[in-house]
């Protein structure tokens, strides 16, 4: 069984407001393997960005990692100190921003920027050597080498978020976060910027955490899902699974919204609002709106188990199969899964 | 009769000086009439730099054609005035894309609906006037009780979007253009605001222009789609034909790089000639020539559009990435070849089928064709 490259267990942030502690990303545990594409996919609020920033360490105030491990691999990102954070970012986990090509300076060319990332964590980078890994990393991703000598109002979107992605894999990291990387683009762009990033990915033999609300990014990209509500993970299974066969109601509900281009008419919304995350409902935070709420579920937390062998979910609805089938010791976290 | 509201021969320049030759042409050419009867949903889909949005500007009047006209009821938009006017307001109403910046902070959300019933006293008396508003806003599936009272920042982007059609169902207009107004909407609530314009479509008769970059939710929701590229329209007809079987290369590229919600259709196979694969993003520029001089941009550009038969552009928009391109393309701009009865692409590919004007364009919208058989 291979072991988990990046293991989040019991993970908290909250964003203090003078009306309390906004509890963003409220317990998240999930494991990552090595070469393996995890996507992790909510609605506004539901705390996916929060998580991908935690796990930089780039949570700024009023946000605050209350508790919970990052391990990555073997070393635990929450003690580390602050320089040492420093030098494990890019070297080992890096991180593909939301709206990242606006990230880029705009009076620095390509290249200088390429170069000020490497040196960034290599002082003695020869001027040749940085050269010719510039060239390389573009290559990678996909640009023809003059787009080094380019500024960056020059490129299109597209070529910028590629220069993004050669940024990011310059120092070969273990573990790739890529937080809504197309959300500005075309789909046409997009779906070439995600093929690049997939290719980068197995050459590397990185893994990709990929952050996003597109269902349908989810299921071209990623090899196993987790679903966010309200700060929480309800659901984590092989994607294929989880859209042939949703276990919680509200990754049910939520398949049924999409539209699709095979068959018209088969969308409808889901009743109700996520809630306030100042104010979260007890017991299970989906229970106003779902339609299979029982008693207990407005009581008691339901906690992420494994209902079906790799398929993760927290739901009273499941109770009983988790117990026939794991006993006490599946909850504990919802991370250490084969990947079919 | 004459359309509800109509596009003929538009054009629309963007940049370009008094030194500066090179324009940007947002719209090149483009003629389409929205009839109110029968009410009909119609997709505007483009991606950016299509032109969709400057579609959207000027049919409503917020901005005038370089060259061409914007007809309502076979008046031009821009000579509209007192009574005409506000006829106009009040039939045609927009819905934009962004919830969250058309409220006044300061104000209770009530203000956006009680404005326009002041405003064109559509209501006799504050009964009158709470009745109208509830109805509204339980058209859209929101409950008054809930909503009216509070400040838009206490509203999610969801309420508030639907506030907004509320806003424009209360007006009774006959025709609602939509730009993008779910594309900063989450997904479990993007079915329902979609619905909520479907329902104006069918329970009150309004007409629909749905413009947006989501090819999904058009094939969802309308009855025909004019698919935009650079400037200019690369195919249009019934939904089902264009989206289901694609015949303008464009088209095809963008419904093949769709990402489907399922696992087990991968992302098909897309052919993009590496040497174009960055050429991407941006509307068309033209160096605009002829007996320029120091004339103003626009009227510089509307000469030579009338130069070159009403097109600015000097081929097709899509040639330097189609697999398919021929020296053709690069020559003069295709016109529209009706492949189907309900379909036409502006493609040479299709150079055997009838060709044509660009004015002829409803004559492959199920509306106008049903309309005839009647």
């Amino acid at each position: 069984m291979a072991v988990d490259i990046l293991q989040v267990e019991d993970l908290r942030v909250w964003y203090q407001t003078p009306r309390g502690p906004v509890k963003a990303v409220d317990g998240v545990s999930f494991g990552v393997l090595p070469d393996e594409r995890l996507g992790l996919v909510g609605e506004s609020g539901s705390g996916k960005s929060t998580i991908a920033l935690a796990l930089m360490r780039l949570i700024r105030p009023p946000g605050t990692i209350k508790g919970g491990r990052v391990r990555l691999d073997g070393v635990d990102l929450l003690e580390v100190s602050e320089e040492h954070m420093r030098r494990l970012r890019l070297a080992t986990i890096a991180l593909v921003a939301q709206g990242a090509m606006n990230s880029l300076n705009p009076v620095v060319r390509v290249r200088e920027q390429i170069v000020d990332a490497m040196r960034d964590h290599d002082e003695r980078l020869s001027k040749q050597a940085a050269s010719a890994r510039v060239a390389s990393l573009l290559d990678q991703v996909g640009l023809r080498a003059e787009v080094a000598e380019r500024f960056p109002h020059e490129l299109s979107g597209g070529m910028k978020q590629r220069v993004c992605i050669a940024i990011a894999i310059c120092l070969r990291p273990k573990v790739i976060l890529a937080d809504e990387p197309t959300s500005a683009l075309d789909v046409v762009v997009q779906r070439q910027v995600m093929e690049t990033l997939r290719r980068v990915q197995e050459q590397l033999g990185a893994s990709v955490v990929l952050v996003g609300h597109d269902m349908g990014l989810m299921a071209q990209f990623v090899h196993r899902l987790g679903v966010m509500y309200a700060g929480r993970l309800v659901e984590v299974s092989p994607v294929r699974d989880i859209f042939s066969e949703p276990l919680h109601p509200y990754t049910q509900l939520l398949i049924a919204s999409l539209p699709s281009l095979e068959e018209k008419g088969k969308f409808q919304g889901i009743a109700g609002l996520p809630p306030s995350l100042l104010d979260r409902p007890t017991g299970c935070s989906f229970h106003p709106r779902c339609p299979f709420a029982m008693p207990r579920c407005s009581v008691e937390d339901p906690r992420l188990q494994e209902a079906r062998p790799g398929r993760w979910v927290a739901c009273h609805l499941y109770d009983a199969a988790t117990t026939e089938a794991n006993g006490a010791k599946a909850a504990s976290t919802g991370a250490n899964i084969e990947v079919a | 009769m004459s359309a509800l509201l109509e596009a003929r021969e538009a054009t629309k320049v963007f940049g370009g000086g008094l030194f500066d030759k090179r324009v940007t042409v947002a719209l090149d050419d483009f003629s389409f009439a929205i009839e109110s009867a029968p009410p009909r949903v119609t997709a505007i889909v483009g991606e950016s730099g299509s032109g969709k949005t400057t579609l959207a500007r000027l049919l409503l009047g917020l901005i005038t054609p370089t060259s061409g006209q914007i007809l309502y009821e076979g008046h031009d938009l821009q000579k509209l005035a007192g009574h005409d006017r506000r006829t106009f307001l009040r039939d045609v109403q927009m819905i934009f894309q962004d919830p969250y910046e058309v409220y006044n902070p300061f104000y209770r959300v009530d203000h956006v609906l009680e404005t326009p019933i002041t405003e064109f006293k559509l209501a006799a008396s504050p009964a009158a006037r709470r009745a109208l508003i509830n109805e509204s806003l339980r058209a859209v599936g929101l409950r008054p009780e809930e909503t009216l009272g509070r400040y838009p920042h206490q509203l999610s982007g969801g309420q508030r979007q639907r506030i907004m059609v509320a806003r424009a169902v209360l007006m009774r207009p006959r025709l609602i253009i939509a730009d993008e107004p779910v594309s900063m909407v989450d997904a479990s609530l993007r079915a329902t605001i979609l619905d909520s314009l479907r329902q104006l479509n069918q329970q009150y008769g309004m007409s629909i222009v749905y413009i947006t970059h989501d090819l999904t939710t058009a094939f969802q929701i309308s009855d025909d789609i004019i698919v935009l590229y650079r400037g200019a329209v690369a195919e249009a007809g019934e939904v089902d034909l264009v989206v289901r079987h694609p015949r303008h290369p464009y088209t095809q590229l963008l419904i093949k790089s769709v990402p489907e919600p399922n696992p087990e259709h991968a992302w098909g196979s897309v052919e993009i000639r590496p040497e174009a694969a960055d050429l991407e993003d941006g509307a068309a520029q033209v160096e605009v020539s002829g007996p320029v001089g120091l004339l103003p941009t626009g009227v510089a550009a509307s000469v030579a559009a009338k130069a070159h038969g009403g097109h600015l552009l000097t081929g097709c928009t899509f040639a330097d990435r189609c697999p398919y391109v021929m020296p053709m393309c690069h020559e003069s701009p295709p016109p529209l070849f009706r492949i189907d009865p309900g379909r036409a692409a502006t493609c040479f590919l299709y150079r055997d089928r009838p060709a044509l004007a660009s004015e002829e364009l409803n004559q492959v919208m199920a509306a106008e064709r049903g309309a005839t058989a009647r």
